[in-house]
């Protein structure tokens, strides 16, 4: 278990980065927190030629608000997301999210770019950012590229990132205080990825419904707003008992379910709808009501 | 008393196999079958030789002149059919992960690049994988030319079962799953094998069990004499069993040693030890009871199908792990019919063997699970049930069915301690009280018999070189402190601690007075290492009595020193007191020096002995029974059928005990791997046998933020056969645990009419217990 040779180069600033990028593009990986590239690379499941090692870039790992959009940079740490008061105020989902991304070691490492990059379908930050409405940056020689987050993910371990380009940053839409927004996953053991999870974002005017994002993971190949899901949801107070079966029903006929034999698709579908009944009326309850899992 | 080694072990200052440097080493790594069943041909190796770094490619072409094949052969079961077996496979792979070629180079990377450019003909065979589908009389062959699959059958009948079952006022019967499971110590397998032309000497160093057994098996596989092999087993990172066989990849690096008369190493990484470790625990098992009207158990009936692999592993046989259940079956109870089947089946699968508590955990599994029914059929609570069935003190020695002699336990005692220490009562209200509340709780118990401290009769009517004696060398040094050479193996379990606490014991010296060495077969007599719970029970009971030895040689000096006699004499803490009074009158250290420095002080012809040793193997009772009872507390997630254990409980009799901080660990430490093979744990593989288990993110451990607190608590029976009355500690959490969350989960899962028959227990077979998914098609 021991990688295969490549070139390791370690550059000092974007520009330089993009470059190297840009000149070896599909024979380099790109290597910032190493989670999953690492052991990739160990098992031989990657051969990239070249490593670019972006930790010594500056600016990378910004976490940084400016008026209603809220700046992640690619290379932040899970556990520097996770414990950021602006992330905590704009985009509270995130935190609550990434107390299951894991073990604390991996989050010490893990970056947020990588995580949206990998595409792994049970993890929390794709799903995340789709619910959350994100745009995905884009960075390559030619400059930045913005791409909805409901865009980017295209399919297992797949998105729209080009090989020249590094997910320099995520914006996020900073939360306004009528925004609410639930967060919950089944996995095998603390810190596992998911067999299934839910994240939901509302909007409430006059104490119903009016805007509404829920995505899963751990379910399908790839994160996706659940609309004829959210439709249920709206012009509603939160988490009426007909509204929830409603959702429920539509969940169970929206769904395309990752095939397996050790959790069967059923399985899959079972979990999220009792899921999504749980963080709705999680989210619903009064305030004190903590997380139940 | 916290151990000795702790300090160091824990500052990152342990010695395993690849922090031991040998000048001159290079580094090995093996080419293994993607296949489970396959011919093949190694076609050309000359790109992967030529790789700048690269030592030698070896394959069976160069290994079978240096080393011939070895076939597991047990002579008390002539009947057991297991093919040969080579350090590299020639021709034919029988499972996915056997190795067929061997890369030497100047690091283990290089070794890597150089695997992938060995060209290798494959032709797939059709492969037996499913346990039941390779039992079958017109399964595929697990290798070409099998007759059978079935490697071994074996049938025990006594009593008359029959007439029990047809006299029964009631049977039960379970059909139980075992998946395979594996050891997962925290080292993987390791070893640096550095043979010298000049003298013709090979000096191993092995993350292994038995430092004797693997000298032996390797002088004889490499034609050479034990006395020029000289094994050396430094700190081990835990074995759980798992290193105790003779596999291929460590003989091979053994004589590509000899081959190249250089050092050469081999550290197996993550997924080669979940790949090629021993499996463990694959059966299926169906098992009745019969009970009468006055809900006595009369007869136990069990039909075990066993999963081997692709070979009874070397040289222990991996029936023992099915032969072990089926001994243990009924442990706790008094029954007199009992009639056991057992076949134990090849696979194209890694093999499997002997694991932490052999075949136990299965016993105690199936006879709980029937305990349970049959107690809910009468109507009764199982506790009831247990304590009218348990083999009465008064009753013992009392012969089992299967030929145990049950001696010196404490089923009752273990019992009734465990139901104060739940509350009992008090608990059960709790659980009504959650239920209502719509928690989805349960509580298992498990009562159990382990067979522990395996005598000589185990394998050597076998002819299995397996040593059950042990040996202790003691030497007084000038300074009054006393050094061991022990045959016994520290892996990880504190041996080497309680072996201390006996010797300081016995001569009469402070714990930290001693210093115990252990796993090298230069420096200490041929001896049995670590296996079936042993050391405090064996080795243990040979220190003791080195102790009395080495005790007395320095009562009897310092008699005709102080001229008086011996038995006017004590000795404590390290001096000499007078017996009567306690007055001190000389230290041990000036009674050692007088010998070494100043004989001539002395009279003459004393001859004291400074160094002393004892050998010993218990020649009555083949295996000494501990027992105890495990209790689990579970709550089921209804969304997602997950168990969470909320709290565990362990009464356990080990007889007399040495340290009770190891003794505990030591329980602790079986009962998280019992849980994880309750729960997490389990080797997967596709149906053509691809291997599906080969990291940790595959092959789920239990991790302490998901282990419920586990409360321990003793009744000491001692052993009557020997001074110490020490018995077998370490594999007992293991043995129970898994009965007692199996039975917990089947507790929760009663009000909805569900049940689990199959460990690893799913969160998907939960749900359908539960009724919240329908029941899987076909079943």
């Amino acid at each position: 278990m021991k990688p295969p040779r490549f070139d390791y180069l370690r550059p000092q600033t974007l520009a330089e980065a993009l470059e190297l990028l840009d000149r070896h593009g599909g024979d380099a990986a790109i290597l910032a927190g190493g989670q999953s590239l690492m052991p990739m690379l160990n098992l031989r499941v990657a051969q990239p030629a070249v490593l670019i090692d972006i930790n010594a870039v500056p600016e990378l790992d910004r976490i940084g608000r400016s008026g209603d959009r809220l700046s992640l940079g690619g290379r932040a740490r899970h556990n520097d997301v996770f414990r950021s008061a602006e992330v905590a105020q704009a985009a509270p989902l995130l935190t609550v999210a990434l107390e299951h991304v894991a073990h604390e070691a991996i989050r010490n490492r893990g970056t947020l770019g990588g995580s949206l990059a990998l595409a792994d379908p049970a993890a929390e930050l794709p799903a995340c950012m789709v619910c959350l409405d994100a745009e995905i940056v884009a960075a390559s020689v030619k400059g930045e590229r913005r791409i909805p987050a409901g865009a980017f993910f295209q399919g297992l371990y797949t998105t729209t990132l080009e090989p020249n380009e590094i997910l320099a940053r995520v914006d996020v839409p900073a939360a306004g205080t009528d925004w609410r927004f639930g967060f919950d996953e089944v996995a095998r053991r603390r810190g596992d990825f998911a067999m299934a999870g839910v994240a939901v974002a509302v909007r409430e005017e006059s104490k119903a419904v009016a805007e509404c994002r829920i995505s899963l993971l751990g379910v399908e190949m790839s994160p996706r707003r659940m609309e004829a899901v959210e439709m249920c949801l709206l012009d509603a107070p939160l988490g009426t008992a007909a509204n929830i079966v409603a959702a429920q029903s539509a969940l169970r006929d929206t769904l395309e379910p990752i095939e397996g034999s050790e959790i069967p698709p059923e399985y899959r579908i079972q979990i999220a709808r009792e899921l999504l009944a749980r963080v709705i009326r999680a989210m619903a309850a009064p305030v004190s009501g903590k997380r139940t899992h | 008393m916290p151990r000795a080694s702790t300090r160091r072990l824990v500052a990152g200052r342990g010695r395993y196999v690849d922090d031991i440097p040998a000048k001159g080493e290079v580094y090995a790594a093996f080419l293994r079958s993607p296949h489970a069943h396959a011919a093949f041909e190694v076609v050309n190796i000359s790109a992967a030789a030529a790789i700048p770094g690269v030592v030698r490619v070896l394959t069976a072409e160069n290994i079978d002149p240096v080393c011939p094949p070895w076939k597991c052969v047990l002579r008390n079961a002539p009947d057991l059919q297991s093919p040969e077996q080579r350090p590299l496979a020639r021709r034919q792979a029988v499972f996915q992960g056997e190795p067929i070629a061997l890369v030497v180079a100047q690091s283990r990377a290089i070794a890597e690049d150089a695997l992938e450019l060995i060209e290798v003909e494959w032709s797939e065979r059709p492969a037996a994988i499913s346990l039941e589908a390779a039992a079958m009389p017109d399964a595929v062959p697990a290798h070409e030319n099998l007759k059978s699959n079935i490697c071994w059958r074996f049938e025990h009948r006594s009593g008359d079962p029959d007439k029990a079952f047809a006299d029964a006022e009631h049977v039960v019967l379970r059909r139980l799953v075992f998946a395979r499971k594996t050891g997962v110590p925290l080292e993987p397998r390791g070893i640096l094998a550095s043979y010298d032309p000049s003298t013709n000497g090979l000096i191993v160093h092995v993350s292994h069990q038995m430092p004797h057994q693997f000298q032996l098996h390797l002088a004889e596989l490499l034609g050479m004499s034990p006395l020029d092999v000289r094994v050396i087993c430094s700190d081990i990172g835990g074995a759980f069993g798992i290193k105790m066989h003779i596999y291929p990849e460590e003989v091979a690096v053994c004589a590509a040693s000899r081959i190249l008369g250089r050092p050469v190493k081999f550290i197996a990484d993550r997924v080669e030890s979940l790949s090629s470790d021993v499996h463990a625990r694959e059966h299926i098992v169906e098992a009745r009871m019969a009970v009468n009207t006055s809900g006595m158990i009369t007869a136990i009936d069990v039909d075990d199908i066993q999963g081997l692999g692709a070979y009874s592993v070397y040289p222990r046989s991996s029936t023992a792990e099915a032969m072990s259940a089926l001994r243990a079956v009924g442990g706790p109870y008094r029954f007199d019919n009992y009639h056991a089947l057992l076949r134990s089946v090849l696979q194209n699968k890694v093999m499997t063997g002997q694991y932490r508590s052999v075949g136990h955990p299965v016993a105690a599994a199936i006879t709980e699970a029937l305990v349970e029914d049959a107690a809910a059929v009468r109507g009764e609570d199982s506790i009831v049930f247990r304590q009218r069935n348990f083999l009465p003190t008064e009753a013992m020695p009392w012969v089992s069915p299967m030929g145990a002699r049950m001696i010196d336990l404490s089923h009752h005692a273990c019992l009734e301690r465990m139901l104060t220490l739940v509350d009992y009562p008090r608990l059960r209200q709790e659980i009504d009280t959650w239920r209502q509340e719509g928690r989805i709780v349960g509580l298992g118990l498990a009562s159990f018999v382990e067979f522990t401290a395996t005598g000589a009769e185990a394998y050597g009517r076998a002819h299995v070189p397996v040593s059950s004696l042990d040996g202790v060398m003691l030497t007084m040094e000038p300074t009054g402190e006393v050094r061991a050479q022990c045959s016994a193996s520290e892996i990880g379990q504190g041996i080497q601690q309680g072996l201390a606490q006996i010797i300081a014991d016995a001569v009469g010296v402070r714990a930290d007075k001693v210093r115990v060495a252990l796993g090298d077969t230069a420096a200490s007599p041929h001896g049995g290492g670590a296996w079936s719970s042993r050391g405090a029970a064996i080795t243990g009971e040979v220190a003791w009595t080195a102790g009395r030895k080495l005790r007395n040689e320095l009562l009897n000096v310092a008699a005709a020193m102080l001229q008086t006699t011996a038995t006017s004499l004590d000795l404590r803490d390290g001096r000499i007191l007078a017996a009567d009074t306690g007055a001190e009158r000389i230290a041990i250290g000036d009674v050692a020096r007088t010998v070494i420095f100043h004989p001539y002080d002395l009279p003459a012809g004393t001859n004291a002995q400074m160094s002393v040793s004892h050998t010993w193997g218990r020649d009555a009772d083949p295996f000494l029974p501990t027992n105890g009872v495990q209790a689990s507390l579970v709550e089921i997630d209804p969304i997602s059928g997950l168990v969470r254990p909320l709290r565990h409980w362990v009464v356990e009799d080990c007889g007399r005990i040495i340290n009770p901080l190891l003794v505990d660990e030591q329980i602790r430490g079986g009962v998280v791997q019992g849980i994880g093979e309750a729960l997490y744990e389990i080797c997967r593989y596709t149906e053509d046998g691809q291997y599906g288990s080969g990291t940790l993110a595959d092959y789920l451990l239990p991790m302490a933020a998901d282990m419920p607190d586990i409360v321990v608590a003793h009744v000491e029976t001692p052993y009557s056969g020997s001074q110490l009355g020490a018995k077998g500690a370490g594999e007992a959490g293991t043995c129970g645990a898994p009965a007692a969350v199996l039975n917990a989960v089947n507790d929760a899962l009663r009000p909805f009419g569900g049940r689990i028959d199959a460990m690893p227990i799913s969160p998907v077979d939960v749900l359908r217990a539960l009724g919240k998914l329908p029941a899987k098609a076909g079943a």
